[in-house]
Order: structure tokens, then C-alpha cells, then sequence
């Protein structure tokens, strides 16, 4: 009798472990089709898109990632494939560094720009 | 001096913006990725439509010609317009033309074939669309020109039409 | 026929008009009197009625479907609804700038009706600088944009029938987007007027400010119906993409509502006179690259127009005289008043340069996301997206201390303020705020301390912004409305993107589908015939955890003319939350592909943003009390 609830509980952690890679796996299917764009619609990413080329692209995703590829893995694949404006966000690298710099140095230059207009004496 | 120096700065890069945008608008606006010319194509796994072989793809570019890799269904209307290019071209010795038949219904497919003639020495299936996302395509009618080394010579998105056919004879010399 | 050529030769009237004004106008410079010489007003007064005239004459043409006229044929259809034909003319390249062209006849017309009490000669400067941008306009229209082409032989049939553009939202967003963009065409004419008569000053300010409300308000009301519009009938449950379009619209708003709190400083205390002069040139500047970007082709979106190159180089170097006029008038004309002192810390001239800092650095982040994918596409041949995770990685972290500063700013006294540090009641209040969002967030599984602290913090906003209501003085209600309606609407914003959940799956008539919070129950499907599509209505019950039971019905359109299918999504709203489904065709089969959405306190983003807009219209209220 012991040894059935072991089993059965045996075979329900089995299964519900492969329920959570599941889900987690949905999830990041999720995640990264919100970051790809859909090539042949206006302005849609692959998750939103439900086009020819959306749905497949989906099925890859999906297929990469039951085969055990990671999420950056999956990106390198796609951007050999379309190159890197398939993907939403912007990977900081030497094409974009200017990208993601210039609005800190915004920040950094408004930070001087106020300092200068104010007293800082004790009140 | 202070201030003519800004002004003398900031002109400089307002004229650059100027200069780039000019530049940007002559810019084609229909991207087509170059990213998969020059390399190799890579190895997949497809079924033959006529007779539901498996086959993979480097048996099908074995003869030592020029590969045309046409992306069709039956339901594609464009795919109908080029048709008959590829017809004439199927007739060039030189050229052999493989269809990758898209997220098609078989019967569909084949009723296709019949009814339009078949250019295609192949016809492989892809029905989910997968292998097609291998190979960089973003939908259909897309043909690659592959060389018998199985190098992506050139992509063209869309209905091959008669400028297209000009550079595919080029490229044939 | 008749009515493309009274349109076309009103425009080439009112084109004349401009360069017969110029003379007369300076003319009067040299009169030293204190009103504007009256034939001056006769001129623009006749330069409205003949680019009215313009416009009707348009108008009429796309309401009797003349199809001799180009733009009519383009953009219409004899079966439109007649409201769709008369948006129609507004739809388009074309027409809607000429509707541009309108109003900035129609407010510099106003400027001068409300403005007789300013110096004279500013007056007519700023009409001088304003009819350049209108001689722009009108060159433009008439040799690259003339909307009243012919067409011969006469087309029986227009082209103009996407049901995708017959709404009701959709025929008023770009006008009022229109009135926002044009509006802050007279604070850069004005303001490059007071530079040259040395006006920039605090009564120059007090004059300008209207103005900038004017301008600020419409383009707040632009957007919202731009998102509204998204949200109802883009099918995606969104209703702000990061799309370039989208972003246009909101980098002058960033200005402007920059540009409202530094004008204030300069109206109370003739300070930030050089900023302010900035900010007024940057906003119509951004209005016009924002015209450029999106009329060129030069940008791929949705919403971009046809593209037409010679366009593209018109607006280019039009915009690029305006900005390289606009600084060299800035820089060599400009003489600041004096010396302007240093702020104190803890003063509201401080605050105000806090919040105009970080409006600059939100306006930066928009600006450089939007326009460098086509420099670096120029430049190094690479093309690159830039989308939403972009904007939000930079954006959301700094709206922690944007909110913490916001609580503080708004109340603090000119000059010189006592500020206690360590003030127990608010910080024990701000300590709730965080204690309610950690309870808020662990109800739906926890999401980290900086998720906690963001909506923590829009809370204590919230709480501040109202408390500030129960001060008793009636000066700044203006401020407090909207404030309170910013505060809401961000708050409104972050809850609904953290707790939107959805589930997406296909399903045939007669399933069921259970998810973590409910079910989805596919009952049936109903066809009908409408006047010019097929209608197929998809029922749908939808049971939540508690067994509520709602139903929803979301509907797709099958039009032959043009062959397309649009799919409409029902929504129940409350003011809880909204239940947001819709359906699609899944190729070649029975099933339908669903996407139902919860997405918690929606409305209240519209609410709010109708309380933001009332606080600057109640700026003109205040006013005439006194």
C-alpha cells in the first residue's frame, strides 16, 4: 500500500514537472514572441500577429525551445536569419551605443545644467 | 564668443541631421535582409508532395546546375502571376527549379500543379511553415538562387516578375 | 469640377494675400502708433475666408463624389457613409494639410483679435514670422500636395473604401491632433517675435501662456482619442505601441507640458527667459520633424501616408529653414535681461527646473528610440528596431524619483520655502503607500521590491495630489485638477500593464476552455448580411473564478470591396476593470483563434486623462474670475 502512494505520487511529481517546463516554456514563448516583429504585418510583434509567418515563427520558437535552447540562443538563431531588426529591444553593442547613452548623458548634463541655477547655502 | 561658438557647433550638426535624412529618404523603404546571401543553405528535413517521400535537402541539390527554390501554395494569389515565368524558366537546362509548397492543403496543392503545369523537377512540403523560417523567408511567393554548392546567390521577395528574370539570366552566364 | 477649381484658385488668392501683407505690414513697423494699421486686418481676414472657402470647396467635392478630383478618388467611395465622405477630406495627405493651413491662418487671426494690448510691433512680428510658416504651407500644398488635381477621363468609382478607416474616433483624432500641432505654431512666431523686440518677459509670458494651454490641451485630447481609437478597434487590447507616429505626438506634448510650468516661472518671476524661449521653438520644431517623418516615407508604420519623395525633400529643407532660422534669431538677437540669479534649493523655481529636467530626459529617450534606427541605417547600413522594451528599461526606473520629486514640487513656495526633511506625517503616509502596494502586489504573486516601490510611489502621488485638494485656497485649482489627473492616470497605467493577464488559444463552437481564472465557453456562431459586409458573431460565456458570468460577443467583418476581413472585439467596461475579447479566423478550418483579455482599470486611464485636460481648461476659467 506504501509503496502504491510512492508511486503514485512518484508519477504525479513526474508529470507536474514536466507541467511546470511546460508553462514556464509557454511563458517564455510569450516573452520572446513580444519581442520579435512580425516581418510582414505594420508594427505588430510576432505574439500579437496572427499571420502566416507569425503562427510559424511561433511553432519554431516553440520547437527551439523543447529542444533546450536558451532565449538568447534563440535570438542569435533569428537574427542570423533576418537580422538584428526582427528583435524588439536593442542589444547594447557598438552599433548602439549611442542608442542607449545619449539619454543618460541628457540626464547627466541636466543634472550639472541645475546645480548651477541653485544656491546651496544653508538655510 | 561663448555663445557664437554654440551656435557654430549646433549649426554643424543640424546641417549633418540635414545631410543624413536627405540620404534617408532616398533609401529604399522595403528592407530585404541580405543577411543569408553568401552563406550556406542550410540542411532540412522536408516530405515530397507526390509520393510522401522523406527526403533531405542536400540530396535535392546534387546535379551541378543552378537552383531556383521556389516558395508557393495554392491559395497564394501573387504565386499565380509568376507561374508561368517559372514555367519558361523550368525549360532552361541549366536551371533546376525545386518548389517548397506553404502551409498548403495537399489536394489543393496538387490540383494546382494539374491545373497550372509543373516547372518544379521537386516539390518538397513545408506545412507548417517551419522550414521556411530556416531559410530566412518571410512568406510567399519568395524564390532563393542557390548554386550547386548550396550558397544563397540571391532572394527575391515576392512575385518574380520580368527584372527579376533579367537577373537570373545573369546571373545563369 | 467647379468646386476643384474655386478651391484651387482660392488657395493661389490666398498665397497672394500673404506676399501683398508683407509690404503693409512693414509698412506699419515704421508707424509709431499703438494699434495695428486696420488693412491688415482685412487681408487676414480675407486669407481666412479664402482658405475656408478652400476647404468647403473640398469638402463638398468629397460629399457630392466628384471623382474629377484627384484626392476625392484616392480617398472615397459613392457607397461611404455621408460622415465618412466629409471625414474623408480631412482623411488624407492632401486634405489634412489644408485643414493645417487653416488653422494657422485662423490662430494667428485670433492672436491678433486677443492680443490688441500687446506691444504693436511684436504683434506684427509674430504675424510676419507666422506667415512664413503659411507661405510654407501654401507652396507646399500648391506644387507638391494640390489637392485638387484633376482627373481625366472622370473615374466612375473612387478607390477610397478601407472599413478599417470609417470611425467615428478615427474622423476626429487627426483634426484635434491638428489643432494641438498648429497651435504651437504661434508660440514659436510669438516667440521668435518678442526675441526680436527684446519682450521676452513676464508679461509677454502672461499672454503666451493661453497659448501654450491651447496648444497642450488639444494634443492631450489628440492623443487619448489616437489611443482610445487603438485600444477599441486595433483588436490587441493595447493602446500605446511605441509605434514612431505615436511617438511623434508625444515629444512636442513633453515639451509643452515642459513649456507650462517654465512659463509660469517666467510670468511670476522673469526667470528661465532664454528656456522657455527654447522650449517654445522646440515644440513647433518637433510638431514639424514629426510632419516630415511621418509624410516622407521616410519612417515605416502604421499610420505613415503614401509616400512621395519630392514631398519628403519639400518638408526637409522647409523644416530645416525654420530650425536654422529660429537659432540664428535665438542666438544673435537674443539679449537676456540680466543676470538671472540662482534659485534657491528648496523654492518652486527649483521644482519646476526638476520637472523640466526630466521631461527633457523623457523627451530624449522618445527622440533618440524614434529617429535612430534611420540614422544608423544611413550612416552604417544597419537596420535595427527599436520597441517597446527600449522605452521602457529607460523610462520606467526614472519615474520613482520623478514621483517622489512631484509630491514635493507643486507645493513648495516661490523664492524661498522651509522645508522640514523630516516631515513624520508624510513619510508615515508614504510608508503606507509601499505597505499598500506590497499587499496589492502579493494578492497576485509577488513581483520584487522595484515593481512594490514603483506603485508604492504612484500611490503616495495619488494621495498627495488629493490631499493637496483639501488646502484651502482656491489659487492653482487649475494645478491641483490636473496634477490629481496625472497622477491617477499613471497609476491607472502601471496597474493595468502589471495586472493584465490573458490567455490566447483556439477553440471550435461548442468547447470549452479552462484557464487559471476562469473559463471560456464557445456557445455559438451567427452570420449576418449588412449593408456592405458579412457579419459573423461569435457567442461567447465567459465564467470567472467567483462564477460570475459574463458574455461576450466579438464579431468579424467580411467585405468584398475591398476583400478584407476586420475582426471587432467586444468589451465590457467597468469601472473595475475590462473584459476584452476578440476572435479570429484560423486558415482553413472550424477553429477560431481567441484572445481574451482582463485588464484592470482602464477606464479610469481615460477618466483621468479628461481630469488632466480639465485642469487646462480650467487655467481660462481662473482667469476671468479675476
Amino acid at each position: 500500500m506504501k509503496y502504491l502512494k510512492f508511486i503514485i505520487l512518484f508519477i504525479f511529481c513526474f508529470f507536474s514537472f514536466f507541467a511546470n517546463a511546460e508553462n514556464l516554456n509557454n511563458e517564455l514563448l510569450n516573452k520572446i514572441s513580444k519581442n520579435i516583429r512580425c516581418l510582414i504585418c505594420q508594427g505588430q510583434s510576432v505574439y500579437d500577429s496572427q499571420s502566416d509567418f507569425a503562427v510559424s515563427m511561433k511553432l519554431v520558437i516553440k520547437k527551439k525551445l523543447e529542444e533546450g535552447s536558451t532565449e538568447s540562443q534563440i535570438y542569435e538563431y533569428l537574427k542570423n536569419q533576418y537580422g538584428e531588426w526582427i528583435i524588439y529591444d536593442p542589444e547594447f553593442n557598438k552599433n548602439t551605443f549611442f542608442l542607449w547613452l545619449f539619454p543618460i548623458f541628457i540626464f547627466v548634463v541636466g543634472v550639472w545644467l541645475i546645480i548651477r541655477k541653485i544656491k546651496f547655502y544653508k538655510l | 564668443m561663448k555663445k557664437k561658438t554654440l551656435l557654430i557647433i549646433i549649426t554643424i550638426f543640424v546641417l549633418f541631421c540635414f545631410v543624413v535624412l536627405l540620404k534617408g529618404l532616398s533609401n529604399s523603404n522595403i528592407y530585404v535582409p541580405n543577411t543569408k546571401i553568401g552563406k550556406q543553405l542550410l540542411s532540412f528535413k522536408a516530405k515530397k508532395l507526390l509520393n510522401n517521400e522523406e527526403v533531405i535537402s542536400d540530396e535535392l541539390f546534387f546535379e551541378n546546375k543552378i537552383y531556383l527554390l521556389n516558395l508557393w501554395a495554392s491559395w497564394c494569389v501573387p504565386c499565380r502571376t509568376e507561374h508561368h515565368i517559372l514555367m519558361q524558366l523550368s525549360s532552361n537546362p541549366s536551371i533546376r527549379i525545386i518548389g517548397l509548397n506553404y502551409k498548403d492543403d495537399l489536394t489543393n496543392a496538387k490540383k494546382f500543379i494539374n491545373q497550372m503545369g509543373n516547372p518544379y523537377s521537386e516539390i518538397i512540403i513545408d506545412k507548417d511553415g517551419t522550414i521556411s523560417i530556416d531559410l530566412g523567408a518571410y512568406g510567399i511567393p519568395e524564390t532563393f538562387i542557390i548554386d550547386k554548392n548550396k550558397i544563397i546567390l540571391k532572394k527575391f521577395v515576392g512575385p518574380i516578375n520580368d527584372q527579376s528574370l533579367k537577373e537570373i539570366e545573369s546571373l545563369l552566364k | 469640377m467647379f468646386f476643384s477649381q474655386l478651391g484651387y484658385y482660392s488657395l493661389i488668392f490666398g498665397l497672394i494675400l500673404s506676399f501683398a501683407l508683407i509690404p503693409i505690414a512693414y509698412k506699419d513697423l515704421k508707424i509709431i502708433n499703438n494699434s495695428i494699421n486696420p488693412n491688415i486686418f482685412i487681408i487676414i481676414s480675407l486669407q481666412l475666408f479664402t482658405v475656408l472657402l478652400s476647404f468647403i470647396s473640398l469638402i463638398v467635392s468629397f460629399i457630392n463624389s466628384d471623382f474629377s478630383n484627384e484626392t476625392v478618388y484616392n480617398n472615397s467611395h459613392t457607397t461611404k457613409p455621408l460622415f465618412y465622405k466629409i471625414s474623408g477630406t480631412w482623411g488624407n495627405h492632401e486634405g489634412s494639410l489644408l485643414l493645417c493651413l487653416l488653422v494657422l491662418i485662423l490662430f494667428i487671426f485670433i492672436f491678433l483679435l486677443t492680443s490688441k494690448k500687446e506691444p504693436k510691433k511684436y504683434q506684427i512680428f509674430t504675424l510676419l514670422f507666422q506667415q512664413i510658416i503659411i507661405v510654407g504651407f501654401f507652396l507646399f500644398l500648391l506644387l507638391v500636395s494640390n489637392p485638387f488635381n484633376y482627373l481625366l477621363p472622370i473615374p466612375v468609382e473612387g478607390l477610397g473604401l478601407n472599413p478599417i478607416l470609417q470611425d467615428p474616433i478615427l474622423a476626429i483624432h487627426p483634426p484635434i491632433l491638428y489643432l494641438g500641432y498648429i497651435g504651437s505654431s504661434i508660440i514659436f512666431s510669438s516667440s521668435l517675435a518678442a526675441i526680436t523686440q527684446n519682450y521676452v518677459d513676464n508679461k509677454w509670458a502672461k499672454n503666451l501662456k493661453n497659448w501654450v494651454f491651447i496648444s497642450w490641451i488639444f494634443l492631450t485630447i489628440g492623443i487619448m482619442l489616437g489611443s482610445i481609437w487603438a485600444y477599441y478597434e486595433l483588436g490587441w487590447g493595447g493602446f500605446w505601441f511605441w509605434d514612431p507616429v505615436e511617438n511623434i505626438s508625444l515629444m512636442p506634448w513633453l515639451c509643452l507640458t515642459a513649456l507650462i510650468h517654465s512659463i509660469i516661472v517666467l510670468e511670476k518671476r522673469s526667470l528661465l527667459a532664454s528656456w522657455t524661449l527654447i522650449l517654445s521653438i522646440a515644440s513647433f520644431t518637433l510638431s514639424m520633424c514629426g510632419t516630415f517623418l511621418v509624410r516622407s516615407g521616410i519612417l515605416n508604420s502604421v499610420h505613415t501616408f503614401a509616400n512621395d519623395p519630392k514631398r519628403g525633400i519639400f518638408i526637409l529643407i522647409f523644416l530645416f529653414v525654420l530650425i536654422l532660422g529660429s537659432l540664428f534669431i535665438f542666438f544673435v538677437l537674443h539679449k537676456p535681461k540680466k543676470e538671472e540669479q540662482k534659485n534657491f534649493l528648496f523654492s518652486k523655481e527649483t521644482s519646476i527646473l526638476l520637472n523640466n529636467w526630466f521631461m527633457m530626459y523623457f523627451l530624449s529617450v522618445v527622440l533618440i528610440g524614434t529617429v535612430y534606427p534611420i540614422f544608423l541605417e544611413v550612416i552604417a547600413n544597419e537596420k535595427i528596431s527599436v520597441g517597446p522594451p527600449f522605452y521602457n528599461k529607460l523610462l520606467i526606473p526614472f519615474l520613482i524619483p520623478f514621483f517622489i520629486f512631484m509630491t514635493i514640487g507643486p507645493n513648495t513656495k516661490w523664492i524661498k520655502d522651509n522645508f522640514k526633511l523630516i516631515n513624520l506625517r508624510l513619510i508615515l503616509l508614504f510608508i503606507i503607500s509601499i505597505f499598500l502596494s506590497y499587499l496589492i502586489l502579493s494578492k497576485t504573486g509577488s513581483r520584487g521590491l522595484f515593481t512594490t516601490v514603483l506603485i508604492g510611489s504612484s500611490l503616495y502621488l495619488l494621495f498627495i495630489t488629493v490631499k493637496d485638494f483639501f488646502i484651502k485656497n482656491q489659487i492653482n485649482l487649475s494645478q491641483k485638477i490636473s496634477h490629481f489627473g496625472f497622477s491617477l492616470l499613471i497609476l491607472s497605467i502601471i496597474v493595468n500593464g502589471i495586472f493584465s493577464s490573458e490567455v490566447i488559444t483556439n477553440i471550435k463552437v461548442g468547447e470549452k476552455y479552462n484557464f487559471k481564472h476562469g473559463s471560456i465557453y464557445f456557445e455559438k456562431i451567427n452570420s449576418f448580411k449588412e449593408k456592405n459586409y458579412m457579419s459573423v458573431v461569435g457567442t461567447f460565456k465567459i465564467k470567472d473564478r467567483n462564477n460570475k458570468e459574463i458574455y461576450l460577443k466579438p464579431e468579424l467583418r467580411i467585405f468584398n470591396q475591398p476583400i478584407m476581413i476586420t475582426s471587432e472585439a467586444d468589451i465590457k467596461t467597468s469601472f473595475y476593470s475590462d473584459k476584452f475579447l476578440v476572435m479570429n479566423l484560423v486558415k482553413g478550418n472550424e477553429f477560431y483563434n481567441i484572445r481574451y483579455q482582463t485588464k484592470p482599470f482602464m477606464i479610469w486611464i481615460w477618466l483621468s486623462t479628461i481630469l488632466l485636460v480639465t485642469g487646462g481648461l480650467v487655467n481660462f476659467l481662473n482667469k476671468e474670475r479675476k
